[in-house]
């Protein structure tokens, strides 16, 4: 009690925390007299528990003090449970207890389970205990509490989160703490945050000097607390007023920039997968001039593919998506042969043919797939690794999934790239697509090179398939939603060029995000698509035209 | 006399419009005259669904003109159809009044409903049905205009042409789903209560309908074909056939292109002001692009470039999609699509290439015979 006491008498002077913290510092300081103590601090600790049990919050606030100061094992457990309104205590003996909630019934586990005389209590409702409650105050000061214990945790991202709660509420006194603290941190985002919690402190207390050096470290920092202290900050001098400003502007500019970074990597990844869906459709509609209206269809089946393949492993979700990629190029590639086969080698050279004819194709695969699978959407998860972001800094965080889908895109185009001119595949596709005859001539031939090529694009249009399962429901409409865009892309880009349909996905894309925060999502793509028309007015064959003898039919 | 020596070189073309009189003629009588417990009474439904047909024969007709004699693939005609189907649309819903759910005089309930204060200037003379009847022609004209100016001035052809026709029929569908736009987004313009003063739902009304539908084919068919047989039509198909060529030789070929393509779209505009009274809404999936292809199809089925193969097309599929989603839901769209690919595959003049086939054979033997 005689401690409690003291606190009381200090308070009225400090506030206690500062007690807290000078005690805190000298406790780790001089460890020599820590343990001459002990014995007292012993029992305090035991009376601070105790105190948890009463209704005063200003004695609870006190006990909490003194657990964190003596940091016990149970410490940390115990002010999270308070936290989170699952620490009880028996309303006889006045034992601490855990809430665990099991299957509507009601665990007590004792805090302490080195007294054998408690035990773990199992029962339907809560009779006999009662909560430790707690009020704003305190749970903010537990919340400091635990932080300024963490900042000592080996986990580096456990230490910037504690950081980053202290920064949400600077304390004065928190000043010495990290001080110490920031000498033994490595991590350099530890240390960069710990710098920006200093530098918030001192503005408000530091001397002239001091303030200016604060503003010049907040001005690095992105943090919205920093700006919230630069704007709060009342400065003793014009030239003071003046730094802070400039501050204030300079951290408005970073996050701008940040933004636009943000808005063009969403930008890139819906162009990469418009390019992706598209550039199926840039072998089959620019290398070989088939208008292709099935490709959606293509993407469908690839989608579904990817459906199936994960009812096939469903204990294994982290996989099923890399088996997924070669079974949808190899599913879709072969309904895309057998279309070739079917349909489309009777109609070369009449393209707007062939968009009648596939079309009619689509329609028999959408009712086909509506048969199979029911009309009603299916979803495909997203596996573990593809879920969270890559926080780059306090404003700039890029999720992973649109990552993916990013390498993904440029993986399978550069894939491409390398088949069209590396392979004799390859070399055949151009060559028949320049002179068929001529082809013929040397002795290719055309009608197997026609249908692998076709396959080929196909099997992309499945690879697009895999990628957007991941993004939206695989439904029999899926493709339809993108034939028309994939169309807008290739005819962007320049009919019969590889790179201009990769130009072209990702300028579309970005242009795209770029006016949707001025002018909505739907007016957004109006307004790409009378672009798109406007472009072709003045550049009739696309963004990069083919030269030369193709070019002209 | 012009119009006489021209139908003279057009059977088919006579036989059609003949059927068509005998119909017109037919379809009041069976509904109206003929007691409804008789075998041979045409109910109101199936009138309606037959004017309905009319007016997507017209479209069709419309259609054919562009790619069968222009040879522009249009993958965006149905927008022109929808342009001219909103502007009846606007009348017919200027038409309701007081009697609208919310009972405001002038505004439209939607606009009600989104709490607009006042008629948009865009709405304003549509309660005047000559004003309507004019912008049901002039609108999907001047889009057309527009359109074609730029597109045929700066020479884009083929699939290029026809990939921005369709950017431009999915543009407007997307700018149509807006509530901003003020034409009743998700919903269009529906709840129509009467036409020039007859109630819409009376038999009289809906067979007067019909009979508007049959007489527009009838004209727009005539028109149509009045057009391809003079110098101007004869030139197009020039242009289809070589563009290059025919501009070497001296046409025009952006104006010959233009005047056909804007009267294309004023035909579709009519068809589609004849087809929102009868079905009794309109809304932005007229629009969508699938709507457009199945329209090209429509042609292709009945036969390109012979007009009469267009109507024939048009009513065909049509009937049987009526048919077929009725009875066998689940086949329709397996028939469909393979009726696409067939007709793509073995018949490239469409049914009508049968027919024409099948003389040509005749007159093949006969002078085997001869020899």
């Amino acid at each position: 009690m005689s401690v409690s006491a003291t606190t009381v008498t200090v308070k009225k002077t400090f506030s206690p925390l500062l007690f807290f913290f000078v005690s805190f510092f000298m406790l780790m300081s001089m460890t020599q007299q820590t343990i001459a103590s002990e014995m007292p601090a012993e029992s305090s600790l035991e009376d601070a528990w105790k105190t948890l049990s009463q209704k005063n919050y200003n004695k609870k606030a006190e006990a909490i003090e003194v657990i964190a100061q003596e940091n016990p094992p149970e410490a940390r457990p115990a002010m999270k449970a308070m936290l989170e309104g699952q620490l009880y205590y028996a309303k006889r003996g006045k034992a601490l207890y855990f809430l665990k909630e099991v299957n509507d019934n009601y665990e007590f586990t004792p805090l302490f389970d080195t007294d054998p005389a408690l035990k773990p209590v199992l029962q339907e409702n809560r009779r006999g205990f009662k909560k430790v409650k707690v009020n704003n105050r305190l749970r903010r000061m537990i919340r400091q509490l635990l932080a300024v214990m963490q900042l000592k945790h080996e986990d580096a991202d456990i230490r910037l989160a504690a950081v980053q709660e202290l920064l949400k509420n600077p304390e004065t006194e928190a000043a010495d703490l990290v001080k110490n603290a920031i000498g033994k941190e490595t991590d350099q985002r530890v240390i960069t945050s710990m710098q920006t919690l200093l530098a918030v402190i001192q503005l408000e207390s530091g001397d002239e000097t001091a303030q200016l050096a604060a503003i010049n470290t907040l001005a690095n920092s992105l943090n919205s607390s920093a700006m919230n202290a630069l704007a709060a900050y009342q400065a003793p001098t014009k030239a003071l007023e003046n730094k802070a400003q400039s501050a204030i502007n300079k951290i408005n500019d970073k996050r701008d920039l940040y933004a636009k970074a943000e808005t063009i990597f969403f930008g890139l990844s819906l162009g990469s997968v418009l390019a992706l869906s598209a550039i199926g459709l840039a072998i089959t509609f620019g290398v070989m001039g088939v208008i292709n209206m099935a490709h959606g269809e293509l993407m469908m089946i690839g989608a579904y593919t990817t459906y199936v393949v994960q009812l096939l492993m469903p204990d294994n979700i982290a996989m099923s998506i890399l088996v997924a990629i070669p079974a949808a190029f190899i599913v879709s590639g072969l309904v895309g042969i057998a279309i070739e086969r079917g349909v489309i080698r009777h109609l070369y050279g009449r393209p707007l043919e062939t968009l009648l004819a596939t079309f009619g194709v689509s329609l028999v695969l959408q009712q086909t797939v509506r048969s199979i699978f029911s009309p009603l959407n299916r979803s495909v998860e997203t596996p573990e690794w593809m879920s969270g972001a890559w926080q780059i800094n306090e404003v700039l965080a890029l999720t992973w999934n649109r990552l993916y889908i990013i390498f993904f895109c440029l993986a399978v185009f550069m894939a491409l790239i390398a088949v069209m001119k590396k392979t004799s595949l390859g070399l055949q596709v151009r060559a028949v697509s320049q002179n068929r005859t001529m082809a013929r001539a040397m002795g290719v031939r055309s009608k197997w090179v026609d249908a692998l090529t076709f396959g080929l694009g196909s099997g992309i249009a499945g690879l697009a398939g895999v990628a957007l399962s991941l993004l939206t429901n695989v439904g029999p409409n899926l493709g339809q939603a993108y034939i028309i865009d994939s169309f807008m892309v290739v005819v962007f880009g320049g009919v019969g060029n590889l790179w201009g349909t990769l130009v072209a996905g990702m300028t579309l894309g970005v242009i795209n995000k770029l006016l949707e925060p001025w002018a909505g999502a739907v007016l957004a793509k109006i307004l790409v698509l009378i672009f798109i028309i406007l472009f072709i007015q003045k550049r009739p064959k696309g963004l990069f035209p083919q030269r030369g003898r193709a070019a002209e039919d | 006399m012009l119009l006489m020596n021209i139908l003279k070189n057009d059977k088919p073309g006579l036989w059609l419009l003949g059927i068509l009189l005998v119909v017109s003629i037919a379809v009041p009588i069976l509904n109206l005259v003929v007691p409804e417990n008789s075998a041979f009474h045409l109910s109101t439904y199936t009138v309606t669904l037959l004017g309905k047909y009319l007016t997507y024969a017209l479209l069709a007709v419309a259609a054919d003109l562009v790619w069968g004699y222009l040879g522009i693939l249009t993958l965006g005609h149905a927008a022109f159809f929808a342009l001219g189907g909103y502007a009846m649309g606007m009348y017919l819903m200027r038409q309701i009044g007081e009697r609208g759910v919310y009972g405001d005089p002038v505004l439209p309930d939607f606009m009600v409903f989104l709490s607009w204060q006042e008629l948009p200037w865009f709405w304003q003379g549509f309660d005047q049905f000559w004003f309507a009847a004019l912008m049901i022609i002039l609108i999907p004209g001047i889009l057309a205009y527009v359109f074609g100016y730029l597109a045929f001035r700066s020479r884009v052809t083929g699939v290029y042409l026809s990939i921005i026709t369709q950017a431009m029929t999915y543009a407007l569908m997307l700018a149509f789903f807006r509530n901003e736009m003020g034409f009743g987004g998700n919903n269009g313009l529906t709840d129509f209560k009467d036409i020039l003063g007859f109630d819409l739902r009376a038999d009289s009304t809906r067979i007067a309908l019909f009979l508007a539908s049959a007489t527009a084919l009838a004209i727009g068919y005539v028109l149509s074909r009045i057009i391809v047989s003079s110098r101007l039509g004869l030139a197009s198909v020039a242009i289809r056939d070589s563009e290059s060529r025919s501009r070497f030789i001296g046409y025009r070929v952006e104006n010959i292109k233009l005047w056909v393509f804007v009267f294309s779209a004023m035909l579709a505009g009519i068809a589609g002001a004849l087809y929102v009274p009868q079905v009794g809404i309109i809304n932005p999936g007229e629009f969508s692009p699938l709507n457009s292809i199945e329209l090209v199809i429509w042609v292709a089925i009945g036969g390109r470039g012979t007009l009469y193969g267009a109507i024939i097309g048009a009513l065909l599929v049509n009937y049987s999609k009526t048919y077929f989603t009725a009875a066998l839901p689940e086949i329709w769209l397996y028939a469909l699509g393979a009726l696409f690919i067939l007709v793509t595959l073995y018949l490239p003049k469409g049914i009508v290439g049968l027919w024409s086939l099948r003389k040509t054979r005749k007159t093949q033997k006969m002078r085997e015979e001869k020899t």
